[in-house]
């Protein structure tokens, strides 16, 4: 761009800070690599596909490597948002816009229109993108690659070097840095070599993600699943046991000692994403109260939508009779109101006061799902829950949810709504990890006394658009519960209010009108309610 | 209805406003010449890296106004007159007021230098400064070089600011090391040398003698004082300090010294007005605090305890211990209680020093010789808790305690290194040779 004065008075927004040689070489690289993948997209026919496809994923991220050097190796240790808001991509420029039109395209026909990938049906061979990758699934798990396997490979390649750039921008500080070794490797293992080598021992098996929990993969219950892990014996069965296990159990326990991050920020694979190829779009996210507002609706909805669901469809395949199976209908029914009361019955009898006003939308929240429960015994037939076939539940929640919302808008629109729109606003994961960490959790951020001078870079830079800053000023702790616990506020304060800490729970919410440093008589006189 | 009139829409003033609005349904105004809504002046350098945009410096949303009933007016305050209760602004119109709240600031010190008033010569400190930034430093091509003088925390905001954008920066600081004023010797020469490794020009015991214009009335070089050296530059960022911004209170009743001066309680010498703030100059100090407290937090606690004056439970200004946190570059640094540089010291205060071989970490702790209590710390490149040290501060603990419980205070994110141990030996190592 040229240099011209810019006389416009505008508010800092000079032209754009210009790349390096350096890194304009490793774009180069990374885009040759790249466009070998387009060039398969459009069948091209490549006579050594594993060359190909291994050429062009090294290309990658040869680029990103050389690019993220070149970015931070040669400046000190320390916080890089120099130009942050200046820069077209990310600052919901042009390149910006352009980039989160892409993706989202790119979404759509993955999840809608696979067959533009080069996805076969009815066995013939793939072609085209998917086809290229051929090699690579056929010798991780000896079958030839679908549109998944294809979207598997390029989100953990994404994680693998993203997260390198997000460890070399991040070096100063050691949270980041194992936070994202963890997420990077939960993702390459967990959510990407071992399901392979699962199906490899035991093609029996569903393809089973451990790390995803119910009701993150929704789909864990359903009566195929269910069916395949039956049929694939006593792993099968272990498998759906640790399923049931990790929410009820596993989930419920490091949260409390932890806060949701262990999850979120440490495990989960749609967070290894966010922070990591989401990173440059996490100050994207939007702080005004409203949303906060829109969040809490939106997010608690598909909970509820997603705890109906699921019960519909495990109700759909259980039977009436006791004697063949102790897990009837009616008895599971029992099992989820009874669960559900309790839940309700403890939260109100022992944090009522700390939910405040949200204690009614708690309360209404319940009474719906418990009404629709009661709806789904009386008025459903042996297809039918509700005059709505569960079938009909499922699809929709797998179409509006964990398609458009989880994919498309969630990873497509990055660059516009920053990097955790499906982590703040549609994950039930999320949801359940929140309530518990807003209440019955060890974590906290905790504000330094009176040293916060709201400057608001921790405010800019929570991806989950939480304004820190309205806290810190207070000299009150952050125990919100859609924290993910990222680090980045307690990163970017240049003053050092911020800690990320598991300490009791007594003394955890604390709101301060005057802080620490005041006088010590205006602190007890204004400070106690 | 008790009509609360605020001049300045900064932390003290707005804070003040918050407060009172909290305790009682007062007629509230704010008035201000420099933005519609108040911003937190503290972040326009981040505005200017880019890390953030002027509209995220915004503490409140703008709706939070008018939802608590807080009036906003924009303008500048030309006169007062305390005996009508009256504002009279430039624009001509005026506001009557109950009570007169003077928050009205600081505004960068100029002494007199020649080519002070030149265009590309300008402080930081008020909106209208980042706009001019832009206009004269927007990058490399427009300002070749940019020279700042006097080596405060604004100063050295400064540079990192301007280095962010590539422009070379010439440092001109007129003590023999940085802000040795204040900081201790072992830690202003850490200092010297982190600002040098960002490329700076860091120039010592340097003085401007004057600004030469261009042409156009623009600055071209600057000369220093003792080498006569000219320096060629496009801009020239005075920071050698602020003092309170209260020219327009000259032909009022109002008494003023450097600043406005007021009692424990913030009063005037008029019934009815009240300074807070960095303009406010306290007729005796607190403690070793300055009669003028030109810093952030300063500020929000004379607005928190004037709110309670106004609602009528009667409060004086009272401040706890001191602390204080800046940034130097990549280096954060703290303060709790007080640790004197080598020139203020008094002969009781002994320090105690170690520095971490990376040059980016060190602590300075201060104790008094005989009774070996603990006075205060200053910590560069390690966090530590306010709660803790202010605790200690009041239970007059003495050094041996604070050092042997130190990872206590330890505010450092998870998982970072620790340093006590190293520290504690040290400590011990420094006791047996003295
Ligand atoms: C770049 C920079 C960085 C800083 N960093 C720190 C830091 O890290 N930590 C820290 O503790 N402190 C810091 N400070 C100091 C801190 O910002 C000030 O102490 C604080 O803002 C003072 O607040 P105030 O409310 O007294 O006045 P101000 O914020 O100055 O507000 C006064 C307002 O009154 C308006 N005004 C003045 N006269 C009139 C009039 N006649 N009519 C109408 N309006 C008028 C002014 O335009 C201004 O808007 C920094 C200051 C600057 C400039
Ligand atoms: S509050 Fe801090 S730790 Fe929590 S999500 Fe926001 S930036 Fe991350
Ligand atoms: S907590 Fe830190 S980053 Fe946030 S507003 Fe306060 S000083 Fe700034």
């Amino acid at each position: 761009m040229s240099s011209k004065l810019n006389q416009s008075m505008s508010l800092a927004k000079p032209d754009a800070q210009d790349i390096s040689t350096k890194q304009k070489l490793a774009l180069a690289i990374g885009f040759i690599g790249f466009f070998i993948l387009v060039l398969a997209l459009f069948n091209t026919n490549f006579s050594n596909k594993s060359f190909f496809l291994t050429l062009s994923l090294v290309l990658i991220s040869i680029g990103t490597i050389i690019f993220s050097n070149d970015a931070y190796l040669n400046t000190s240790k320390g916080i890089k948002n120099d130009g942050v808001w200046f820069k077209s991509i990310s600052s919901r420029g042009v390149l910006g816009w352009l980039t989160g039109v892409f993706l989202t395209l790119f979404y759509i026909v993955l999840y809608f229109y696979p067959e533009y990938l080069g996805q076969s049906s009815n066995g013939e061979s793939n072609t085209g993108l998917i086809g290229l990758f051929d090699p690579l699934s056929n010798l991780l798990s000896g079958r030839p690659a679908t549109q998944w396997f294809v979207y598997g490979t390029l989100y953990t390649v994404a994680i693998l070097i993203f997260g390198y750039k997000f460890i070399l921008k991040y070096r100063n500080n050691k949270y980041e840095k194992l936070r994202t070794f963890s997420v990077m490797f939960f993702q390459l293992a967990f959510a990407f070599l071992i399901p392979e080598f699962m199906y490899r021992l035991n093609s029996d098996l569903p393809y089973y993600d451990l790390k995803s929990i119910w009701p993150l993969n929704y789909y864990n219950f359903e009566r195929y699943r269910i069916n395949q892990f039956i049929d694939a014996g006593d792993v099968g069965l272990g498998l759906l046991i640790f399923g049931i296990v990790s929410i009820f159990i596993i989930t419920p326990i490091l949260t409390y000692k932890y806060g949701k991050r262990w999850y979120c920020s440490w495990v989960c694979g749609c967070g290894a994403l966010a922070e990591t190829v989401g990173d440059p779009f996490r100050q994207l996210s939007d702080k005004r109260q409203v949303a906060w507002k829109i969040e809490r609706w939106v997010i608690h909805s598909v909970l509820v939508f997603v705890i109906l669901m699921t019960t519909a469809v495990v109700y759909s395949y259980l039977g009436n009779d006791s004697s063949k199976y102790w897990l009837t209908r009616p008895a599971f029914l029992g099992l989820v109101t009874t669960f559900l009361t309790l839940v309700f019955v403890l939260t109100m009898v022992f944090k009522r006061k700390e939910l405040g006003k949200d204690a009614i939308y708690g309360a209404i929240g319940y009474f719906v799902v418990i009404i629709a429960l009661i709806g789904l015994h009386y008025f459903s037939t042996d297809t039918k829950l509700f005059l709505i076939k569960s079938e009909t539940l499922r699809t929709t929640y797998a179409f509006l949810i964990g398609s458009i919302f989880s994919g498309v808008i969630g990873t497509g629109f990055y660059p516009i709504f920053g990097s955790r729109v499906w982590c703040r606003f549609g994950c039930p994961m999320a949801a359940i990890l929140g309530f518990q960490q807003r209440l019955f959790s060890k974590f906290r951020i905790t504000t330094n006394g009176g040293q916060c001078i709201s400057c608001g870079n921790c405010s800019t830079y929570c991806e989950m658009g939480i304004d820190v800053r309205a806290y810190a000023q207070k000299g009150e702790n952050i125990v919100r519960s859609s924290c993910v616990g990222c680090g980045i506020c307690s990163a970017v304060c240049p003053r050092g209010v911020l800690k990320l800490e598991n300490d009791s729970m007594k003394g955890r919410i604390n709101s301060n009108d005057i802080l620490l440093g005041n006088d010590v008589n205006l602190m007890d006189l204004v400070n106690q309610k | 209805m008790d009509h609360i009139v605020i001049i300045g829409n900064g932390i003290s003033g707005v804070t003040a406003a918050r407060h009172i609005r909290k305790h009682s349904d007062k007629q509230i105004t704010i008035i201000s010449a420099e933005s519609d809504y108040f911003f937190s002046r503290t972040a326009l350098m981040y505005v200017y890296m880019g890390h953030m945009t002027f509209e995220h410096t915004k503490p409140f949303e703008d709706w939070f106004w008018k939802k608590n009933k807080i009036d906003l007016k924009k303008g500048f305050v030309k006169t007062i007159d305390t005996r009508n209760k009256t504002l009279v602004f430039s624009e001509g119109d005026n506001v009557q007021y109950d009570k007169l709240i003077i928050a009205t600031g600081s505004k960068p010190n100029k002494f007199g230098w020649k080519g002070q008033d030149l265009n590309g010569v300008q402080g930081l400190y008020s909106k209208q400064d980042l706009e001019n930034l832009e206009v004269f430093t927007p990058n490399n091509t427009i300002c070749k070089r940019a020279v700042i003088i006097g080596g405060g925390l604004i100063g050295i905001e400064l540079a990192e600011m301007l280095s962010s954008r590539n422009i070379p920066v010439t440092f001109l600081v007129r003590e023999s090391s940085f802000w040795n004023s204040v900081l201790p010797e072992g830690e202003s020469q850490m200092i010297n040398k982190h600002i040098k490794k960002h490329h700076i020009d860091l120039r010592l015991s340097s003085n401007l003698k004057e600004i030469i214009s261009d042409d156009k009335g623009k600055a071209k070089s600057i000369i220093i004082e003792e080498t006569g050296e000219e320096i060629a530059c496009d801009f020239v960022g005075l920071t050698a300090g602020v003092s309170p911004n209260i020219d327009f209170l000259k032909n009022s009743d109002i008494e003023t010294n450097k600043g406005v001066l007021v009692n424990r309680f913030l009063e005037t010498n008029i019934p009815d007005v009240y300074a807070v703030g960095d303009c406010a100059e306290q007729r005796e100090a607190t403690g070793n605090r300055k009669p003028i407290e030109a810093v952030w937090y300063t500020g929000r606690m004379m607005g928190e305890v004037l709110a309670q004056t106004i609602c009528g439970n009667k409060m004086s200004y009272n401040p706890g211990h001191w602390f204080n946190s800046a940034k130097f570059f990549d280096i954060e640094y703290q303060t709790y209680g007080w640790v004197n540089s080598h020139k203020n010291k008094s002969d009781n205060e002994s320090h105690f020093h170690w520095k971490h071989d990376d040059d980016t970490k060190c602590i300075t702790m201060a104790f008094d010789k005989n009774t070996n209590q603990f006075l205060g710390i200053n910590t560069f490149g390690i966090r530590m808790r306010h709660e803790v040290f202010d605790r200690w501060l009041t239970e007059n603990r003495d050094i041996d305690y604070v050092i042997k419980n130190l990872s206590e205070a330890n505010f450092d994110p998870e998982f970072y290194k620790h340093y006590e141990r190293e520290i504690q030996k040290t400590y011990k190592n420094q006791l047996q040779l003295a």
